[in-house]
């Protein structure tokens, strides 16, 4: 009985000890990049150091950061690698990363007009990307749409009913293209631009990736994407073009160490290799062609490769406020899903109407139907709530679940969906009038 | 039917008291499945749904948000938006469904096996590529419009909101029709269509009156199938890019990062008080009939030959069918051998370079997918058949409950059943600090789970359609009643088992909601995954396609197989007889 015992306290040992050493060897990453971009840095790091395997979980960035809010009572992850920079700030809140000081020497502070670390040093820039626009050249042609060059290019009435966007509220970096646009052009501005081009589109997509998918294979001819869908879409052979507007950021692609990693160790050489020379090289394979944070590197880049380091207008025009665009993150998704994706059939009605009365008056003029005109488009551009309102604690905290007692999301959201519906109604009548009175 | 109705009921009537003292083995059984269903149904969803209820800031118990739904304009839109579409989806899936199940089992068809197996193709459309693959033939810049706008000038909106999803969904969805109705088409007594013949009725008088009659137990328990599926489903609206439906609505605001908000729990609620209401009316249209059939030599509906013309039509109508509900196989499957195909009625040129490229990754796929299904298939009519025998053979207090759990899974989205089993056993550690989560058997489980409503509803139908005076006649010759059950119920109920097993079994295959958020690596996961995985990026489109024949080539092979199998034990049958 007792060697019993003994064997299975032998046995018991064994497998513990080949679970811990096991443990030492294996670096756990969440991640919403591909295969085509984890394989090959998953690859330089096993090379780079040795004795160490990547095991990559790939999740979408929102079911990654709702895993690790749930699984943080017994944490197995080491690592969590996504782009969307507001991902990090949600996990950042609720205490699930590591502050670490990374290694590596020679990358500046910001890119573009946006800081490449966290401050706090929970997260850290690894590569980055930019917002622009792509177009697949055969649908361009079949339909004879112009090259877009800038957003408000695609407001034009050409466009209508061509163009496709990720929601905000769906795709982290879409989110932060809408929120450029507001800190660019003011909040009343924005919007009006902002509502203006959505006007456009064909759909509104809930997969980031959805829209280079549907330009790709020619569904839809322009989508407004993140530069490496374009870029490795181009390198896979699909007819699809890409173009950086003015009015664009640089956004850094992140990493960083969730808290309680089981395998710190591994996590700070994982960080410390992305960061270093060799990792950095990696970005620029073609498969995942993103923009090193090391300035360096781009000396080892193909000539016509984009260098935010010296082209300035590559994110440098507009000042980004991370602490601004942080309090109103969530309303302006809301604000963005309300007027205009749930309300997206509305609003092409009352855009097209338009459209028609325009082209109209450019033909024979008439000032009764200009002020018409002009009265819907200030319709549409309304704003239920101001932004002082947007990014004050009442209205955010409507959407984070605050403790206090206060309107309900469903309550706010129902009152900005009607005020928008009206609105719209309104100006498709009015713009329907207009289009009579230029006949 | 009326007539073999009438001619049991003294033999019912005494079934009926002597059902009536339960054993302790059904009691036994029945507590069982509900402890199963509690811990890994129940249970976990409920760790997610009960915010439903709670008041905003403090935390109390509340129905405002209810109140908040129904005064919502989105979330009532979507409401009727996704009954339409149900409701909808199921009468064209009828129109797929009917002739194929009529014609496949009634009438010396050559190739009916084909038929079938590929009838039962398009449930097992994987994610994200077979959408790609439908948009690629009928989207609006699809193959087919392409053409048209080419030669005719016009194009015609396949795949435009609502009747988009209504397409797809009726072609994703109609083999759950077509499988239970030829299980019950096959379970008719041929004693009652020749004593209609012998009465003088004939053509689609005998049709409507006796054979379809018959069938019904069949019929509904596959279009509620549908009518629920379809209800709950949110990845064809969702990829078509359709929000204003109640699924996706849920889909959407549970998994929004950052957004604190109880109604994608409400609207979680409403699905599943819908789904379980779809379910309890098929099964009160039932109540009170009797569909069950003495006789079991028979082997199912004559089968009668055709005459040159009728050949003809047959072979046209089944052929036209399946060109349709198979186009997105056929789309999938030129997408796999695709260089590149954008803007373009067929691909620019083929290659093989997709499947070498998958070729290593797909071995582990296969083989976990393999695994996963096959357990999950199993549990699922090992459960179906213990249910719908607690349910219509035992007079046990709350028997239905168990039918209506099992069938609320359906309506779950996979998604919350995938953090509820986070939320519920992570927390639990086993020997060596690895969290129950994690292990891949919560996969099978979680999967089991899921599909649990599909084989419950085969399973319930085959035994419906059993006479209980064979099981009398069994206690009556000494056999116990779990002999009776060995012996005489399940060998009888073969096809039903079968269909539920085959139904559960290859959608498990595909199943991707839950499994995405339950996978913990590259080793334990299934095709699926690895599709999703490779269908994010654009280089990925190919070898994704590539994955997903391979899983629709696999799943097809296991079915054709199981039909290779009922027609063995119906031939068997037939031979004794």
């Amino acid at each position: 009985m007792a060697r019993c015992i003994r064997w299975a306290v032998v046995a018991m040992a064994a497998i513990l000890a080949s679970g811990a050493q096991a443990q030492t060897g294996k670096v756990t990453v969440v991640t919403s990049f591909s295969k085509d971009v984890t394989d090959p840095i998953k690859k330089a790091f096993e090379k780079a150091v040795p004795g160490t395997t990547l095991e990559v979980q790939n999740r979408n960035t929102n079911a990654g950061v709702k895993f690790l809010e749930e699984t943080k009572a017994n944490n197995q992850i080491d690592l969590f690698w996504a782009s969307a920079p507001d991902a990090f700030e949600v996990l950042k809140t609720k205490g699930l990363l590591q502050k670490y000081q990374p290694k590596a020497t020679g990358i500046p502070e910001k890119i573009g007009s946006y800081p490449i670390n966290d401050p706090q040093g929970t997260y850290f820039g690894f590569a980055a990307s930019g917002y622009g626009i792509m177009w697949n050249e055969r649908y361009a042609k079949a339909n004879k749409l112009p090259d877009p060059k800038e957003w408000s290019d695609l407001a034009k009435p050409v466009y209508y009913d061509h163009v496709l966007m990720a929601a905000p509220s769906r795709s982290g970096t879409t989110h932060l293209t809408i929120e450029t646009i507001l800190q660019g052009e003011g909040w009343d501005k924005g919007w009006r631009a902002i509502k203006d081009m959505s006007g456009n589109f064909r759909q509104i997509t809930e997969r980031s990736f959805g829209v280079p998918e549907a330009v790709n294979s020619g569904q839809v001819g322009v989508g407004i994407v993140i530069d490496f869908f374009a870029f490795s879409s181009q390198a896979s052979g699909f007819p699809v073009k890409f173009v950086y507007p003015t009015v664009t950021t640089i956004v850094p692609a992140n990493v960083a160490i969730v808290a309680n990693a089981p395998n710190k160790a591994g996590a700070e050489a994982f960080v410390d290799f992305l960061l270093s020379p060799t990792g950095q090289e990696v970005l620029l394979e073609p498969s995942i062609r993103r923009l090193p944070v090391n300035p360096s590197v781009y000396a080892k880049a193909p000539a016509d490769y984009p260098n935010p380091f010296t082209n300035p207008s590559l994110g440098a025009r507009v000042k980004f406020d991370v602490d601004l665009s942080e309090k109103r993150t969530n309303v302006v998704d809301a604000l963005y899903d309300q007027l205009i994706t749930f309300q997206l059939d509305n609003l092409k009605a009352a855009t097209k109407a338009l459209h028609e009365a325009e082209t109209a008056l450019a033909k024979k003029d008439n000032p009764q139907a200009r002020t018409l005109v002009k009265e819907a488009r200030d319709l549409i551009a309304a704003m239920p709530i101001t932004e002082a309102q947007a990014a004050s604690p009442e209205i955010a905290g409507v959407f984070t679940g605050a403790k206090e007692k206060g309107a309900r999301q469903a309550e706010l959201e129902q009152q900005w969906a009607s005020f928008a519906k009206t609105r719209y109604q309104e100006a498709q009548a009015k713009a329907e009038q207009a289009l009579k009175l230029a006949r | 039917m009326d007539r073999a109705a009438t001619s049991q009921s003294p033999a019912q009537f005494v079934a009926h008291k002597k059902a009536a003292r339960a054993t302790l083995g059904q009691m036994a059984l029945a507590i069982g499945i509900a402890f199963f269903l509690l811990a890994f149904l129940l249970f976990p969803v409920a760790t997610v749904l009960y915010v439903a209820f709670t008041e905003k800031g403090s935390g109390n118990f509340t129905l405002i948000n209810f109140i908040d739904f129904a005064n919502t304009d989105l979330f009532v839109r979507s409401f009727w938006n996704s009954f339409y579409v149900s409701a909808m989806s199921v009468v064209l899936a009828s129109v797929f469904a009917l002739p194929l199940a009529y014609i496949t089992t009634r009438f010396t068809f050559r190739g009916a096996g084909l038929i079938q197996t590929l009838g039962f193709l398009p449930l097992i459309m994987p994610p994200f590529v077979g959408a790609v693959a439908m948009l690629l033939l009928f989207g609006r810049n699809g193959s087919i419009n392409l053409l048209l706008d080419e030669w005719f000038d016009f194009k015609i909106p396949f795949m435009e909101g609502l009747n988009g999803v209504i397409l797809v969904q009726s072609i994703h969805y109609f083999p759950f029709i077509l499988v239970n109705l030829s299980a019950s088409l096959r379970n008719i007594d041929r004693a009652m269509e020749e004593a209609a013949q012998n009465l003088g009725s004939s053509g689609f008088r005998l049709f409507r009156r006796i054979v379809f009659p018959l069938a019904m137990p069949g019929y509904l328990a596959g279009a509620s199938l549908v009518f629920v599926k379809v209800f709950d489903d949110l990845a064809t609206p969702l990829l078509l890019n359709v929000k204003d439906m109640l699924a996706p609505q849920a889909y959407l605001r549970v998994t929004s990062i950052g957004i604190a908000d109880p109604m994608g729990y409400v609207i979680s609620v409403v699905l599943i008080v819908m789904s379980v209401l779809a379910m309890w009316l098929s099964a009160r249209a039932m109540k009170g009939r009797d569909y069950a059939t003495v006789q079991r030599g028979g082997g199912g509906l004559m089968k009668r030959s055709m005459n040159r013309f009728e050949t003809i039509l047959a072979y046209s109508v089944v052929t036209l069918i399946l060109l349709l509900v198979l186009a997105p196989h056929i789309g999938l499957l030129l997408l796999s051998f695709a260089t590149v195909w954008s803007f373009s009625p067929l691909p620019d040129g083929y290659t093989f370079a997709h499947y070498s490229r998958v070729f290593g990754d797909s071995f582990v796929y296969i083989k976990n997918t393999f695994l996963y299904a096959s357990l999950a298939g199993i549990i699922d009519v090992v459960l179906g058949v213990a249910i719908s025998y607690l349910v219509l053979r035992t007079k046990l207090i709350g028997r239905e409950w168990l039918d209506f759990m099992a069938s609320a899974a359906l309506a779950i989205p996979g998604v919350v059943l995938g953090i509820g089993f986070l939320r519920a056993f992570y927390g639990v550690t086993l020997w060596n600090g690895q969290p129950l989560a994690t292990v891949w058997i919560m996969i099978v489980l979680a999967l089991a789970i899921r599909r649990l409503p599909y084989a419950l509803r085969a399973c319930y139908a085959a035994l419906q359609q059993i006479s209980q005076s064979l099981e009398e006649a069994a206690e009556n010759l000494g056999a116990g009643k779990a002999r009776t059950v060995r012996r005489i119920v399940l060998p009888l109920m073969t096809g039903g088992i079968v269909a539920g097993f085959v139904t559960s079994f290859s959608t498990a295959a595909v199943e991707l909601s839950a499994t995405l958020m339950l996978v913990q690596s590259n080793s334990d996961a299934p095709l699926a995954y690895g599709l999703y995985v490779f269908m994010q990026t654009p280089a990925g489109r190919g070898p994704g396609a590539a994955l997903g024949v391979i899983a629709v080539l696999l799943v097809a092979v296991c079915s054709w197989a199981s039909h290779v199998l009922i027609e063995r034990t119906q031939k068997a049958k037939g031979a004794t007889s």
